[in-house]
């Protein structure tokens, strides 16, 4: 079996749950329902044909006008990989966690819910990961502006060529 | 040093008719004062840089080189550079007991030197009990490093404490028992009777007397390097793993207190088990010039003790460090159980042969220098293997 | 009698010498067993991600050196490739041979630093000074090769940026002579070390399917005995012309994927990344070593992934291309992200002295965690 295969068997099993199957692009992807999620991973994972034991990436995109959750699979025995994506509504991103059926998920979903801001239902330990835990905002949202400062202290500074040139004066 | 005075005041040094008693106690306290500044301070600031060397080179590195020829003088230099650092004591630490663990530490450091026998003349004190003596004021070390550990109010500190203390005192057990086979055959716990009991060529020394003996000598030195907390055993003060150990908090000379009696240490573990099994200072009698002799010996006991505190530089150099359970198993698993069956072996030979095995001290030299030899031709294997040139060339 | 026991809380870093200002763990303890050690990241995130949506595909080349910086090469092939595989371009076959070169050299000087640290981290300097004079003389020819010898930016988009200097082959040739030897010279001094054995076997064991369901890569999951490699498996490059064995850890010290397992996957790889140096010195071919590629370069719409295995394993690329100058979106998954969210459930009923072996045996490289 397939990428393309699988997408197939999945529309079959799932149906309207498959919004979009994109076979043009360079890695043929499955745009999937956000409350299907967590059915389809588990299918992928447990089906003998697909056997999908690794879920390898899982990536959030901010496209301004929606967020995407990327979930790169990828099969050990049957040597070949998927990709899903769910699409959410940029103002409150919120999507079923998938670390109930891979562990690595854990990690990659705090990641997404630090730097994008997507909220994973059921989550185990959803907290801030790379990020102080007061930071305002998510900064690989594309409208993210940087504080000025954060707890008094300065996150901009001069150019050290103007900074050179004023110490000359 | 009695019988140094009374020789001097025997050639007539101080006139006709000298105050023994003052003499006796003016020497004393002028050995005591070179033995303690002259000597072992000294001794542990220079072995600091030996160690440096030795180790850079056995890690393709240079070692301090800079100050002072070859870079000798790096530890008076570094001494300064810790006399003038701030002492910093932690602001929720226990503060006398903070300033006093690096005196106690380095209390047990000078009071071995009481006993220390440089020479059949030159000892501050032959004391009866010698060697017992020296064990137990090693053993003070312990108090110190808990001290630190606790005052510090540090968890790392703690945790190096701990486990100091557990090392020190498990390994007291294997160490106190390795002596014993030494005491056995010399039949004296001083340390002069002990050298006095071996002669100067190795067949006579205990180490080498019979196989019992032998395996004691180098549990002796296993447990030593326990107590002194030397790698591999330098769990207390772990760098990966517990910052600095019991020393993490302190700063300046008080550090430097802790580490100066790390290599002093050195010496008073190789002093023993020369004493013990390596016939100390005896040379054989070439002079009948008593100041020619003491001078022949100082040299021949600092030889076979330096030859020892080089191993221990050597083993730092090359062995990783076990964990504390691996280190409590070692001791109570395989070095208890190997001292009693040693203690018990050397009492059944000293009543099978009470004069001594004739034969044995000659197939346990010639074992030796087997293990030797063998160790000697790996090392040529893989330095015939390497190639030198590749390391000497700059451009590669 | 009963002895009343509390558990201790230790921080162990930031500043702290085996995680040295990158890594923060808060160490759950009861004596000298650990209950638990939580990982806290994010002291070394630069958001190299968000950079690279500012400085547009040629401009990001320098900061993928920063995401690993101890295997630089390998970044910068997964990024050259994920351009390359949104443009359509093709890598002239001499670049392709470079960056087989380069990389793999760096493989061998990334497995230096990591075996040689395992060793500093149990205790044992020596092993680390030694592993570091090799890892020197690599980082000598690599300063040949592109004049820089931590963060290289060798590779473009379309090849590499230089082509070998002359002479070079002939001394990598014999760097490769030398290193053999030096190889089992070094395994004599502390891979079978009888000390150095026990605190490695059975510390820190990783069945096969947790690693792979943890999502562990390279030598972490071949440690776990489990033989995929992406060089092998899903061939990038010009790997496919080259004839090397994939390592797999066997248990040969203790249980199957304890730390002993993975640190014997690395030091058996650099025996194989050797064989690959030698056959892509022997063989390369002549030609141009760049592809040409517009300087401003507009790939179409679109994204794509792409997975190298660089010497902490499989790194994998996502790159999403809105038809502009500067990417729309770059997300590095990287195995020391993986292998430190493991780390809390491995922790729990080992020792202190365990951790920092654990932490050295799954090879984690701060600047990878945090990106």
């Amino acid at each position: 079996m397939d990428a393309l295969a699988t997408y197939q068997a999945v529309k079959e099993r799932f149906g309207a749950k498959v919004l979009e199957i994109n076979e043009k692009a360079l890695d043929p992807f499955m745009v999937v329902d956000p409350s299907a999620i967590v059915e389809i991973c588990r299918f992928l994972r447990d089906h003998p044909e697909t056997a999908m034991n690794c879920l390898t990436n899982e990536i959030g995109v901010d496209y301004k006008d929606r967020i995407e959750v990327v979930y790169e699979l990828y099969s050990y025995p049957k040597r070949y990989g998927v990709t899903l994506k769910v699409k959410l509504p940029r103002d409150n991103p919120v999507v079923e966690t998938v670390e109930t059926v891979w562990k690595s998920a854990n990690w990659m979903e705090r990641e997404i819910f630090d730097l994008i801001g997507v909220t994973f239902q059921g989550h185990s330990d959803l907290r801030r990961i790379l990020m102080p835990e007061d930071w305002p905002g998510h900064p690989q949202r594309k409208d993210f502006v940087e504080p000025m400062e954060y707890h008094g202290i300065s996150t901009v500074r001069d150019s050290p060529i103007i900074r050179m040139e004023a110490d000359r004066k | 040093m009695q019988q140094l005075a009374d020789s001097l005041i025997a050639q007539g040094m101080f006139g006709a008719n000298p105050p023994r008693d003052l003499i006796y106690a003016l020497f004393i306290f002028v050995f005591s004062l070179i033995v303690f500044l002259g000597i072992a301070f000294p001794f542990a600031g220079i072995v600091s840089w030996v160690e440096r060397r030795v180790w850079a080179r056995m890690q393709s590195r240079c070692g301090p080189n800079r100050v002072g020829p070859n870079g000798f003088l790096q530890w008076l230099a570094d001494g300064l550079k810790h006399i003038c650092k701030e002492d910093l004591i932690p602001a929720d630490s226990d503060p006398a007991l903070f300033k006093f663990a690096p005196y106690l530490v380095i209390l047990a450091f000078t009071l071995p030197w009481a006993v220390m026998p440089f020479s059949s003349q030159l000892i501050l004190a032959d004391l009866n009990v010698g060697i017992l003596y020296m064990t137990s004021v090693t053993a003070l070390t312990v108090v110190g490093v808990l001290m630190a550990g606790w005052a510090s109010n540090d968890k790392w500190s703690l945790i190096g404490g701990i486990r100091s203390a557990a090392q020190i005192v498990s390994y007291e057990i294997p160490a106190g028992l390795s002596i014993f086979p030494a005491v056995l055959m010399a039949g004296t716990l001083s340390m002069q009777g002990i050298i006095k009991a071996q002669g100067w060529a190795p067949w006579t020394w205990f180490a080498f007397s019979n196989p019992f003996t032998f395996i004691a000598a180098n549990v002796l030195y296993i447990s030593a390097l326990a107590e002194g907390n030397r790698t591999p055993f330098d769990l207390p003060e772990a760098e990966s793993e517990l910052v600095a150990g019991f020393a993490t908090e302190y700063s300046g000379m008080r550090y430097l207190f802790f580490f100066a009696a790390e290599w002093g240490n050195l010496f008073i573990i190789g002093a023993i088990i020369t004493t013990l099994f390596l016939g100390g200072w005896q040379f054989p009698l070439i002079s009948n010039n008593a100041v020619v002799m003491n001078v022949l010996q100082l040299i021949t006991f600092n030889i076979k003790v330096l030859f020892l505190v080089f191993v221990s530089m050597w083993v730092r150099g090359t062995l990783p460090r076990v964990r504390i359970d691996q280190l409590m198993s070692l001791c109570w698993k395989y070095l208890v159980p190997i001292s009693f069956v040693d203690l018990v072996g050397t009492a059944a030979w000293i009543a099978i042969w009470p004069s001594g095995n004739s034969v044995a001290p000659w197939i346990m030299l010639a074992l030796f220098l087997a293990i030797v030899v063998t160790f000697l031709r790996r090392v040529l294997h893989y330095f015939r293997r390497s190639k030198m040139e590749l390391y000497l060339s700059p451009t590669i | 009698m009963s002895i009343r026991t509390e558990e201790m809380t230790l921080n162990m870093g930031p500043q702290h010498p085996s995680t040295h200002g990158v890594l923060r763990f808060v160490i759950k303890a009861d004596g000298e067993v650990m209950r638990e050690a939580i990982p806290d990241v994010g002291y070394l995130h630069r958001s190299i991600e968000k950079i690279a949506e500012k400085v547009g595909y040629h401009g990001f080349m320098p900061y993928t050196d920063r995401v690993d910086y101890v295997s630089a090469m390998f970044t910068n092939q997964g990024w050259a490739m994920a351009c390359e595989r949104l443009g359509g371009i093709v890598v002239p076959r001499r670049g392709e041979y470079c960056r087989v070169i380069a990389a793999e050299f760096n493989r061998i000087a990334s497995h230096l630093l990591s075996v040689g640290t395992m060793g500093m981290d149990i205790g044992a300097m020596t092993p680390f000074t030694h592993a570091i004079r090799e890892r020197e003389m690599i980082n000598d020819l690599i300063e040949e090769l592109c004049g820089a010898r931590l963060t290289f930016n060798y590779m473009r988009i379309g090849g590499v940026g230089w082509d070998l200097p002359p002479g070079w082959r002939e001394k990598a040739l014999a760097y490769l002579d030398h290193f053999d030897p030096i190889w089992e010279e070094y395994n004599a001094l502390i891979s079978y070390n009888k000390i150095y054995v026990e605190r490695l076997a059975n510390v820190g064991v990783i069945s096969t399917q947790d690693a792979i369901d943890y999502n562990l890569v390279g030598p972490n999951l071949r440690g776990s005995g489990f033989k995929w490699d992406i060089r092998k498996d899903i061939p990038y490059s010009v790997y496919p012309e080259f004839d090397f064995d994939v390592p797999v850890g066997t248990g040969e010290f203790g249980t199957l994927g304890d730390a002993m397992d993975r640190y014997m996957v690395r030091i058996r790889e650099m025996r194989e990344s050797s064989k690959i140096l030698r056959q892509a010195l022997n063989r390369i071919p002549d030609g141009p070593v760049l592809a040409k590629v517009p300087r401003n370069f507009k790939p179409k719409a679109g994204e794509c992934q792409v997975r190298v295995e660089s010497s902490r394993g499989d790194m994998g690329w996502y790159a999403v291309s809105d038809g502009s100058a500067y990417p729309w979106r770059v997300h590095v998954r990287t195995g020391s992200f993986a292998a430190m969210g493991m780390i809390n459930k491995l922790s729990r009923g080992l020792m202190i002295a365990d951790l920092v072996t654990l932490i050295a045996s799954l090879d984690v490289i701060a600047p990878e965690i945090d990106r």
